[in-house]
């Protein structure tokens, strides 16, 4: 710790000395049967050979990673060359999800800062609005959303009767669909961390930015956003991660060029047709690629703080 | 006095929340390189008048002038004053140099230029040592220092403070003092304070305005506010006062001629205000000696003792029951009368001052 920082609790302090760790018993169980178990299994069956009507053969092979990145030609037996089917997924993937995120960023700050800024007795009011229709199911929602954009749905024939548009939208099966299902989904877990970071935010600092000769854009891109950052940054990688592994609403939304990562994923472990191993390294990479992004936060957070 | 010499005039300035009335028309000029307070309990509506001046409120009526610009309908970041915020309000994800150079870069200084001002600013409040620091790093007394040197770099016309020195602890906060008066003097800019505490209000200023409940009730210098109050709010919130109920029987020439409890004769200044007829004596505590009982303005019995240190504190009771304070200097050759003593309390000529309601 920095000298002259404040004392932190819990360092010295008699109340927090002991063995708080044995309290901890429970949640070790919890955390090491239902997240490092499964994680551990599908790495495991990542490595293992696929048996054709669905689970595998206890045999160690490097098969899944191999259909992933290589294409051998139709019997396996070309010299191998880039596989670009996978990794296009992916990165039509990261890429939705990216824009599912900004578009969650965009409609959720406002929203946050709003509420933030309303009196506290009304907030907490703006709060439960905002998550009520998370208390119904997901598929259904989905679903219903899908009823709602369809061409013979409300906002098609809204539309029509008010003679704004001459023929259906068509946006069902579309990327914009699958953005709309993605924001949908996601956009509280955008709002409630930037609604706590805002909260907290000390607005004698916008007056003191104002007082020194800032405009409104100048407070929000040197104050405001550098002391909420935490807050937007958890919004964003609580929105970007599930987003990112999304299956309902590429498959419901979308269509065949939508077909997301989720999907692919999904499809491995479905009925007979699937491929354990393939779907397993998939999901390995995927993790990867989040733990990565992770990582990345993490060391720049550090650096922040170390300088 | 030239206008020129005027650098902030506050005029007519009326502000309401609704029904609520913060600030009654109030008056006031201000003057160049003067250290100027508002003083006043919490409600007073200095903090009001000073976020007028500010620019984050508006006024309901009312003109404020700057060097006879009129401010009122610019924003706060086109006025070219600057303030001190209570919890000092340091941009916390950026270092001590950055806060400082915060509104010089906003004023289009060049970069260059900016951290030279920056650097000649940390000097003069001694914080050069600690440029590269966050404000999370520094104590309150570091703090205050870079909230002051963050609103002096980019030279504003005025000022302003509101209660700058409510955070830090008693023996920091009158070193302080001190140092921020000399500092007034060097930059040779009018400073606004705000504060509720009278001790720093008369150690620190060249004039002080008193306010209560949305008026002025007094603008003078430290020894003006405090020898000759023109009223029982501004002698009772300054410093601690004895008030007497008296019977006025003439004013002439600002010297009235009461008659006090116990039916003794008194010839005192009278704020110009009064009239003949029930009145109030403010007498100061440590401008009352004690005498034989027959040689004193006032007669009393003394009740107790209150040890202070540099002085000790003399309850007494006055013949009509009201009660009165005297401090006598904690000196060996003070006479110190025992408690149930009847004594005589002689008061210093003008030290006791007929005052207005």
């Amino acid at each position: 710790m920095a000298a002259g920082a404040p004392m932190g609790a819990g360092n010295s302090s008699r109340i927090y000395k002991g063995s708080g760790w044995k309290l901890l018993f429970p949640s070790w169980i919890i955390i090491g049967i239902f997240l490092l178990a499964p994680v551990l299994m599908m790495g495991v069956y990542s490595f293992l050979t696929k048996e054709f009507r669905g689970g595998v053969i206890w045999q160690f092979s490097l098969d899944a990673y191999d259909q992933f990145f290589f294409d051998r030609g139709l019997f396996g037996d070309e010299p191998p060359r880039l596989e670009w089917t996978y990794i296009g997924i992916f990165w039509r993937s990261i890429w939705q999800a990216g824009l599912a995120t900004l578009a969650c960023l965009l409609i959720g700050f406002p929203t946050a800062w709003f509420i933030a800024t309303r009196d506290p007795k009304s907030r907490s009011t703006w709060l439960f609005l905002v998550t009520i229709p998370y208390w119904v199911n997901l598929l259904i929602r989905t679903v219903s959303m899908k009823f709602l954009i369809r061409d013979t749905g409300p906002l098609n024939e809204f539309l029509l009767s008010i003679g704004v548009i001459d023929a259906p939208l068509g946006l069902i099966n579309t990327n914009f669909a699958v953005q709309l299902g993605l924001f949908y989904s996601y956009l509280p877990f955008m709002v409630l961390p930037i609604y706590a970071a805002v909260e907290r935010y000390d607005f004698s600092l916008s007056e003191a930015a104002a007082d020194l000769y800032a405009g409104r854009w100048t407070i929000l891109r040197l104050v405001i956003l550098p002391v909420v950052k935490p807050g937007i940054v958890a919004g964003c990688i609580l929105v970007f991660v599930p987003s990112l592994g999304a299956f309902l609403a590429p498959d419901l939304l979308g269509g065949a060029k939508t077909f997301m990562i989720g999907s692919l994923i999904e499809e491995q472990f479905k009925g007979n047709a699937g491929n354990w191993p393939f779907g397993a390294a998939a999901s390995m990479i995927l993790l990867t690629i989040v733990m990565c992004v992770l990582l990345v936060y993490a060391r720049n957070q550090n650096k922040v703080e170390a300088r | 006095m030239a206008s020129s010499e005027i650098a902030v005039s506050v005029d007519q300035v009326v502000k309401r929340y609704g029904s609520v009335t913060a600030l009654h028309g109030v008056s006031l000029d201000i003057r160049e390189n003067e250290f100027f307070t508002l003083l006043g309990p919490s409600g007073c509506g200095k903090t009001t008048l000073l976020r007028a001046i500010a620019g984050f409120e508006d006024v309901t009526e009312g003109h404020i002038r700057l060097k006879g610009q009129d401010l009122i309908d610019q924003p706060p970041f086109k006025r070219p004053v600057n303030t001190v915020f209570q919890q000092y309000a340091l941009f916390p994800h950026m270092s001590v140099t950055e806060n400082v150079m915060f509104g010089l870069l906003r004023k289009s200084w060049s970069r260059q230029e900016a951290e030279r001002r920056a650097q000649d600013v940390l000097e003069l409040v001694q914080l050069s040592d600690f440029a590269k620091r966050k404000p999370g790093q520094l104590s309150g007394g570091q703090q205050q220092r870079v909230a002051l040197a963050r609103a002096l770099a980019p030279r504003p016309e005025v000022l302003l403070l509101d209660e700058p020195l409510s955070a830090l602890d008693l023996k920091l906060r009158q070193a302080v003092r001190m140092e921020l008066k000399a500092i007034q003097r060097e930059t040779g800019i009018a400073f606004i304070f705000v504060t509720h505490d009278q001790e720093e209000a008369l150690t620190m200023s060249d004039r002080i305005a008193v306010m209560s409940a949305g008026h002025v009730q007094q603008v003078g210098s430290p020894r003006e506010i405090y020898e000759t109050p023109v009223n029982r709010f501004v002698a009772d919130f300054i410093g601690e006062t004895n008030l007497l109920d008296v019977q006025v029987l003439s004013v002439t020439g600002g010297v009235a001629q009461v008659l006090m409890p116990g039916n003794r004769n008194f010839k005192c200044p009278a704020a110009a205000v009064v009239n003949a007829g029930p009145g109030h004596l403010s007498v100061r505590p440590e401008r009352i000696s004690v005498c034989a009982e027959a040689a004193g303005d006032l007669s009393a019995t003394v009740t107790g003792h209150t040890y202070l240190g540099t002085d000790i504190q003399l309850h007494v009771k006055l013949v009509d029951g009201e009660a009165m304070s005297v401090r006598l200097q904690n000196a060996e050759t003070t006479l110190m009368p025992e408690t149930g003593a009847v004594v005589g309390l002689s008061l210093e000529a003008g030290a006791a001052r007929l005052l207005a309601d």
